[in-house]
């Protein structure tokens, strides 16, 4: 899709007849593998199956990378989480940033079905980064797109600022980097427009077992898996969240090395 | 009847163990376990008395003499039979339940000296069992019936094993990817090896259970789709929600509940990282918060992880801690620190955001409470400071929530458990529920004690409403 970016479609039945936007799957690839949590960008329950969009950032992504039409995985559960509260609410800004534009996309499909005006925005840090452009286009009544260093569409988030005050907006949707829907919480605080993220912390079970998606909402702590996985933007506290999303960051580095270096054998 | 010996040694024949320095800095099971000649020894101990008071300190009823004396004539396969007739999980239970408040605690031997180890005589049989192929278990004939099983704990497991020798079809439901519940993602390899758990799964699905793992029932399918294509339903979903103590800097990198400590170091093996890659973090300076058996496991993983120092805060002092004696002692062998009568206040974190430091409180017993132990009473201006680099909270674990949530007519306690009769009967009909999701934390023994008397009143269930669909038929 882009580089670095991968989209997929898991022939998984049973999940895909219960998969609602807004849900996720926790997935194994082997025996040694990590479980990880990656939002639903699509269910087809027909076909029987659920599309992931996954970003090659560390062993585990990139492994998923490499895996071929036709392979499969170890393990896969789900759907996981809340589904999103999708309603008639007016007009729906579904704001998406890198990878997860892709299940953002899968939500920005329900508003529209359930009779919302939807303004779509398709944000990257760069042009190269950009995907479900046409897909959003198709979905959304209007669609923006904004990159972090100006080279298509607009250059960061300011212009949001802008279009909120011209247009009567009901509810805010983002999903994508924190900082980002921290900067958009911001944006729309101001106005009072209630806003919807997507968390998704770090996550071992992603049944409410762990707590390591724990996250602080209004001061009150809530776990993503299970009370998720949106909160209102307005309340939540990304910079503990972003803090606890680096926790790990040294050791991925080394599984990734080790992995790429051939692994145990 | 064999006549009990003129003179019983009054000590047990002790269990061979790792030694504290080596096990500390490795995940191989502690004990060793009995040689043959040992379990003969032990097992002459018994004085196969008539009365069998061990037989009433079991949940599940073991018949502990028949056991014993079946040793004694070298019957090690007999023998294990015997206790599979009212146990699944032998090898388990022999190496986690306490005995020394259950059967042993009962025994006619314990008056006049230590009493029979009748746990590490059942731990040799299923082993030696295991070791030996297990027997091709016998299949009744088909009922016809359908049951699903939710959870594949120790309640799921027994639950599963008893209904299918009755002919019933029977499918367990894990939302994990491996059987086993808290045995799988709780108890530490170095008290319970996973190998016996998978071995023992395997034994119920050679018995003809089917058993879906990634399957979390509430969201891939509710109560309710379930009782559409099963004639009835047993919840066996354990406690595995951890609890917090709600108080500052608990959200710090570095503070963990032991849930999710346990699952990356049992079930995801990251003491075997980058080999197995879910990573975790060590810690030099190691603080676990809690008194109970989950808080011994915490701190010896973090202990063979290469702590340099691991400390135990408990609130209330070392006669009032909920852990095994011998949980106990085998983390002090291992270097263990115990902060008795202390509680925290609140974890100091430094600039990225990772934990440095636990303010601690001390605590004085003051009047009984309702669980008749002293109530802990802060003591006014003793605060102190701990350095420390990773926290554990290990104060006890409530239900999950997701079952309760998805279904309706359900009824549950104040505290999200599910409200069962002794039968395990729920507020819906053939829907039955047992284990931990019912009593709140409790012990594997009692799990699967709440598992066996919830099977036998499934099956009469399915039998009744059998005839009661003949009569109408022929009427």
């Amino acid at each position: 899709m882009a580089p670095h970016i991968n989209l997929f479609e898991f022939s998984a039945k049973e999940v895909a007849a219960k998969t609602k936007p807004g849900q996720f799957v926790v997935l194994r690839i082997d025996e040694d593998g990590e479980r990880i949590p990656l939002t639903i960008a699509d269910a087809n329950a027909e076909k029987g199956t659920i599309s992931l969009a996954c970003h090659e950032v560390g062993k585990t992504t990139t492994q998923l990378g490499k895996l071929k039409e036709g392979d499969s995985i170890l393990d896969l559960l789900g759907p996981l989480g809340n589904p999103a509260r999708i309603e008639k609410f007016g007009t729906v800004i579904c704001i998406g940033g890198g990878v997860m534009v892709a299940p953002l996309h899968f939500q920005a499909k329900a508003f529209r079905e359930a009779g919302n005006y939807v303004i779509g925005i398709v944000g990257a840090t760069t042009k190269d980064h950009l995907i479900f452009l046409d897909e959003m286009g198709r979905t959304c009544n209007e669609l923006c797109v904004a990159t972090d260093d100006g080279t298509k569409g607009y250059k960061g988030l300011d212009f949001l600022t802008d279009l909120i005050a011209k247009r009567k907006v009901d509810r805010v949707v983002a999903e994508g980097p924190i900082v980002m829907m921290k900067a958009v919480s911001d944006i729309t605080r101001q106005n009072g427009i209630p806003t919807l993220v997507n968390l998704i912390p770090i996550m071992v079970d992603g049944m409410g077992m762990c707590g390591a998606c724990r996250v602080t909402v209004g001061g009150k702590v809530l776990f993503a898996c299970v009370d998720g996985l949106e909160f209102d933007g307005h309340q939540v506290d990304f910079d503990e969240l972003l803090s606890r999303l680096k926790m790990y960051t040294d050791q991925e580095k080394l599984a990734y090395v080790f992995w790429e270096k051939g692994g145990r054998n | 009847m064999s006549t009990p010996k003129p003179k019983i040694r009054k000590e047990a024949v002790p269990m061979p163990k790792q030694n504290p320095e080596e096990r500390a800095h490795n995940f191989r099971e502690v004990a060793i376990g009995y040689s043959e000649e040992q379990t003969l020894a032990e097992a002459e101990r018994c004085l196969q008395c008539r009365e069998a008071p061990c037989i009433d300190g079991c949940p599940v009823e073991v018949d502990v003499p028949a056991f014993i004396k079946l040793i004694r004539e070298r019957r090690f396969e007999d023998a294990a039979q015997k206790i599979k007739e009212k146990n699944i999980l032998p090898a388990v239970c022999g190496r986690v339940c306490p005995q020394e408040e259950q059967c042993q605690a009962k025994c006619t031997v314990g008056k006049i000296g230590q009493p029979t180890s009748i746990g590490r005589l059942e731990r040799f049989v299923a082993d030696w069992e295991r070791q030996h192929g297990y027997a091709t278990p016998q299949k009744c004939q088909a009922t016809g019936k359908k049951v699903a099983v939710v959870g594949a704990g120790p309640a799921g497991l027994t639950v599963a094993a008893d209904l299918i020798k009755l002919g019933h079809e029977i499918t367990v439901f894990e939302a994990l990817h491996k059987p086993g519940g808290v045995l799988t993602y709780g108890i530490p390899e170095f008290r319970l090896p996973k190998k016996i758990v998978e071995a023992e799964a395997e034994y119920i699905e050679k018995l003809g259970v089917t058993l879906k793992t990634n399957a979390l029932i509430g969201r891939l399918y509710t109560i309710e789709e379930l009782l559409k294509q099963f004639d009835a339903v047993f919840i066996g979903s354990g406690a595995g929600l951890p609890t917090f103590m709600r108080i500052p800097g608990e959200n710090l990198c570095g503070v963990y509940s032991a849930n999710e400590f346990l699952i990356r170091v049992n079930l995801m093996r990251s003491y075997d990282f980058p080999g197995a890659c879910t990573p975790i973090r060590g810690g030099e300076k190691v603080a676990v918060v809690g008194g109970g058996n989950v808080a011994m496991d915490a701190a010896r993983c973090a202990l063979r992880l290469g702590a340099k120092e691991v400390k135990i805060v408990y609130r209330r002092s070392r006669e009032e801690m909920p852990a095994r004696v011998e949980e106990i002692e085998n983390a002090e062998e291992e270097g263990i620190v115990f902060e008795f009568l202390t509680s925290p206040k609140r974890f100091i974190g430094d600039e990225r955001r990772a934990v440095k430091a636990m303010e601690c409180i001390r605590m004085r017993l003051g009047e009984p409470d309702a669980s008749g132990r002293r109530r802990p009473v802060p003591i006014e201006g003793s605060n102190l400071l701990m350095d420390v680099d990773l926290a554990i909270m290990a104060i006890g674990r409530s239900p999950n929530p997701i079952i309760k949530q998805t279904t309706e007519g359900l009824k549950t306690t104040e505290w999200g458990g599910i409200v069962a009769d002794e039968n395990g009967k729920t507020s819906i009909e053939g829907v039955y529920a047992g284990g931990d999701i019912v009593t709140g934390e409790a012990t594997v023994i009692s799990a699967m004690g709440a598992g066996r008397r919830a099977a036998k009143a499934i099956h009469e269930f399915l039998m009744k409403k059998e005839t009661f669909m003949g009569e109408k038929q022929n009427g």
